[in-house]
């Protein structure tokens, strides 16, 4: 079992990064999902876009950098790549909702069997908004959840989805410290396990049902 | 015509009550000068249309936190802890809508359209109170227009009449907060003449513009 959080983001944000395919564009989630960038080579030409109005979204600035006229969705000064460019957020929406984005990586308070997911709002004690992220999973054409598979010792990938939900049914992939489970329509299939965990542990931390298929792989991070 | 005006003229337009877009994303592109002078007039009972509601300590923030603010419409609030708190002890009212749904519905109004079709929301408690309408067997949330008694926008670059270019990421609510209210004052980061202001540069055209102050450096 992987136990440091750091550890287990690092690998988290490895794995992800190899679901991404040269020339896509792709949106990364505020957190953990910000981390897949810095493992994706650069030869792949992914264009990041940050839904407050960046397609091409270059590093973190350095502080010889800062520009408090450009930021990401997160409030961090960022840079720009020479291809990319500036819009409202009129037009980063349109690209967002009329399936130009392929991939977005998001956090999951809650994931489950249906590929629902709930990951804005804890009603009485947490309610930041959805933000960007319901246009995000409607629209983008691939929906990857990139999170630690417990929060609190408690399980995240539930059977069915307790708080309210940030959309329905639009999750393809969960990717974890432990493993990596696709959606699919009979429910939740492991694909790949950690090499220091076991199939037991993992359905020890996990709510739903599980279908174990023969061919299970070690991921790959 | 001379829109451009000292902050201090300003002072009359503004009433308890109203109705307030402001433009910016996370206090990038807020016009801040203008928040102040409100901030300092103290009107209270103000609904406040924008993207988030800033910083406890930045931007559109200081209005909730001196208590000016009746309601808020938003798509995400979690970086002002004050607007969560005023929310949950019923001091002030919070309606959330997401993003892309909030800038069109901000588009509709001053676009003249009728509201949205967007299915997101669809499978949420979103669909509350919303009508569901099928178009080609695709159900859509409709989505109604927001209009503003007075809208604050920001340029990065503005000319004497208004027209006004955005840089960087500066640009996001604000082209369509200056087209939905029926008074739409811009603050400029730099106040140039007509001509030092390419015409291909302008993203905002200046007709929209009813009064210019040049931001408090």
């Amino acid at each position: 079992m992987v136990t440091d959080s750091k550890l287990a983001k690092e690998i988290i944000a490895k794995r992800v990064a190899k679901e991404l395919k040269y020339g896509q564009l792709v949106n990364l989630g505020i957190g953990l999902p910000t981390l897949v960038a810095s493992y994706v080579p650069t030869e792949m030409q992914i264009a990041f876009q940050s839904e407050n109005g960046i397609v091409g979204m270059g590093p973190k600035a350095t502080p010889e950098q800062e520009d408090s006229d450009l930021i990401n969705a997160g409030g961090q000064c960022v840079t720009v790549m020479p291809e990319g460019s500036f819009f409202d957020s009129s037009m980063s929406f349109a690209l967002i909702r009329g399936g130009h984005v392929d991939v977005t990586v998001l956090g999951a308070l809650e994931v489950d069997e249906e590929g629902n997911l709930a990951n804005w709002i804890i009603p009485g004690k947490m309610v930041p908004g959805m933000g960007g992220a319901m246009d995000l999973v409607m629209g983008a054409k691939v929906v990857i959840i990139a999170m630690q598979h417990t929060g609190k010792g408690k399980a995240k990938i539930l059977k069915k989805c307790k708080l309210p939900l940030t959309a329905k049914s639009k999750v393809n992939l969960i990717v974890t410290e432990l493993c990596v489970i696709e959606v699919t329509a009979k429910g939740l299939v492991l694909k790949e396990i950690h090499k220091d965990t076991t199939i037991d542990e993992i359905k020890s931390v996990t709510e739903a049902h599980l279908i174990i298929p023969d061919d299970i792989k070690i991921m790959d991070v | 015509m001379n829109k451009i005006v000292k902050i201090e003229d300003l002072k009359s337009i503004f009433k308890d009550g109203m109705t307030i877009m402001i433009g910016g994303f996370l206090d990038c592109g807020t016009p801040d000068t203008i928040i102040d002078m409100l901030v300092d007039l103290n009107i209270k009972d103000l609904t406040i249309i924008a993207n988030d509601t800033g910083f406890p300590d930045k931007g559109i923030g200081k209005l909730v936190v001196n208590g000016q603010v009746k309601k808020v419409i938003a798509s995400h609030i979690g970086t002002n802890p004050e607007t969560g708190r005023r929310m949950h002890t019923g001091e002030m009212e919070v309606e959330l809508s997401p993003q892309g749904t909030l800038i069109e519905r901000i588009r509709a109004a001053g676009s003249g359209l009728g509201g949205v079709l967007t299915p997101t929301g669809l499978g949420t408690i979103l669909e509350n109170g919303k009508r569901k309408i099928s178009i080609n067997n695709k159900d859509y949330l409709l989505e109604l227009p927001l209009r503003a008694d007075v809208s604050l926008v920001k340029g990065s670059i503005v000319d004497e009449f208004g027209n006004a270019c955005y840089k960087a990421t500066t640009k996001n609510f604000n082209p369509y907060i200056a087209m939905a209210a029926k008074i739409v004052i811009m603050e400029a980061e730099e106040l140039v003449k007509c001509e030092q202001l390419r015409t291909e540069d302008i993203m905002t055209p200046g007709v929209l513009v009813n009064y210019i102050i040049k931001e408090a450096v």
